[in-house]
């Protein structure tokens, strides 16, 4: 396959940054879009240019780490899939694809398509915990948990924290990572003491980094990999009106 | 807090960032996202219940207009003689009014928050959800806001209607939707649509905000928010489209 790629180049956080275009020949269309891309950054370290930054670290779809907005969709248009597990078979020969890094005010770009979550990780330590006695570990059975609830917490706990859901907002919002990671902990037993304290820590950090207001438009849940439902969005803000109401 | 990252000999030296972003601290409910939000959906709800008992009141054309004139007047009598001439009338509108500014404040305040949050535009953006939701209500909003100004001029004090303010309501309404004046009803036609698509999204959104969906509740959600706006959008529509093909003289 051949491709004409628009790729975002931005050489550091106070570059201005631009698009730039590259011509990627013989791709095959069983390599994913990161090792296309390794391909184009062999080609352009050879010629003594600067490869194009991008994160990634398991290449399994598991870790988080990769992300980029493939022709306008966060991850691709691919469905429930991060960009490191996107194939280029998905894509026509010939075609133009355009590569930019998540955009938002609270992401800051730190180089090409590399952007800066740190956020995310504010967002986890102002309440995306739980307080348990330390000590030898609990028998498994010690603490009930139904079935349902044990199926839903573990759905909204496969959030992997990519931020595709915040690249894909209208309104960089980051309700859906955060209320994600309510949900997981507020369906548990253990997670009940500190739930609405945790609610409203986490929310209001949200509001602290810079994000936007959630406008139900289920364009995260949409391009979540993760495929996280946006019900869980409605537990979040269920959580956070009865701790503001306490 | 700036990001610190390992970066290979291929990579050139990080330059720091123009300026570190000040973060402020949480602003109280009013102050934070979903508190504006749960305003936005309680001051919704106010007018969607408004707007349910506008469009009942506007269907008694159909029963004649001294039928439409005495609704008018029962609207300003209501509880007399326990309250005097147009209390609880008044209070109805300071509250619906009062919803009204509440919920254009939240409105601009939140589509300011999200403008910031995306200082950069993206080259390419392809919606993959019922994506036109934010387009359609911000938009929406503003047009439906231009629209009750120019309503409430026409059938409320009369400036821009034929029969002028000293006039029986069913006259103003009637002189208002005449065939002469077919754009009137046009205006009229495309600001009750935008309502409808604007409660489409906003019914089941406000809910989802308050907390009160869940993934067995979309779909009914979502159906009863369409039709509640279809019912809406129908009963507005039906008395001037009468009155301009001349049904309702």
């Amino acid at each position: 396959m051949n491709l004409t790629l628009r790729v975002w180049r931005q050489s550091g956080p106070s570059d201005d940054g631009r698009m730039v275009t590259y011509k990627v020949e013989d791709v095959s269309p069983d390599m994913s879009f990161l090792e296309m891309l390794d391909v184009l950054n062999e080609r352009l370290i050879l010629e003594g240019d600067d490869p194009i930054a991008f994160d990634h670290d398991c290449r399994e779809g598991i870790c988080g780490m990769c992300g980029m907005v493939i022709n306008g969709v966060a991850h691709g248009e691919q469905r429930a899939t991060t960009t490191c597990q996107l194939h280029m078979r998905h894509f026509e020969d010939g075609a133009t694809i355009t590569i930019e890094p998540w955009r938002a005010a609270p992401f800051p770009v730190v180089k090409d398509l590399v952007v800066d979550r740190s956020a995310f990780d504010r967002i986890i330590q102002a309440g995306g915990f739980v307080s348990v006695p330390a000590g030898s570990a609990p028998d498994a059975h010690s603490v009930p948990v139904r079935k349902e609830d044990a199926d839903a917490a573990f759905d909204a706990a496969t959030c992997i924290g990519c931020g595709a859901c915040v690249a894909a907002c209208p309104n960089g919002s980051a309700s859906l990572f955060t209320a994600a990671k309510i949900t997981h902990l507020s369906l548990l037993p253990q997670g009940q003491p500190e739930r609405l304290s945790r609610a409203k820590a986490m929310v209001d950090q949200m509001d602290v980094e810079g994000f936007g207001g959630c406008t139900n438009t289920g364009e995260c849940t949409a391009v979540c990999p993760k495929g996280i439902p946006l019900e869980t969005i409605a537990r979040m803000n269920s959580d956070y009106l009865k701790a503001n109401a306490k | 807090m700036t990001a610190t990252i390992e970066r290979g000999a291929a990579t050139a030296p990080v330059p720091a960032p123009k300026s570190t972003p000040t973060r402020k601290k949480p602003g109280g409910f009013l102050g934070s996202s979903n508190g504006k939000k749960a305003v936005m959906a309680v001051t919704g709800a106010v007018m969607v219940l408004f707007l349910l008992a506008h469009m009942l009141g506007n269907l008694k054309i159909f029963l004649g207009k001294d039928s439409f004139n005495d609704y008018a007047h029962a609207l300003r009598t209501l509880l007399e003689p326990l309250l005097p001439y147009r209390t609880l009338l008044t209070i109805l509108e300071v509250g619906l009014v009062a919803s009204v500014v509440l919920h254009m404040w939240a409105a601009i305040s939140l589509a300011r928050r999200a403008g910031k949050a995306r200082p950069v535009k993206y080259v390419a953006k392809k919606p993959q959800a019922n994506g036109y939701a934010t387009h359609i209500m911000r938009f929406g909003g503003l047009t439906i806001a231009l629209f009750v100004v120019w309503h409430l001029l026409d059938l409320t004090f009369g400036v821009v209607n034929p029969k002028g303010f000293d006039s029986a309501p069913a006259d103003r309404m009637i002189a208002g939707f005449e065939p002469s004046r077919w754009w009137v009803t046009l205006i009229y036609f495309v600001a009750v649509v935008m309502v409808g698509l604007h409660l489409r999204h906003g019914i089941w959104s406000a809910v989802q905000t308050l907390g009160w969906a869940n993934r067995n509740r979309y779909r009914v959600l979502k159906a009863s928010a369409a039709l509640v706006s279809a019912v809406l959008v129908v009963g507005f529509l039906a008395p001037p489209l009468a009155i301009t093909f001349g049904v309702v003289k």
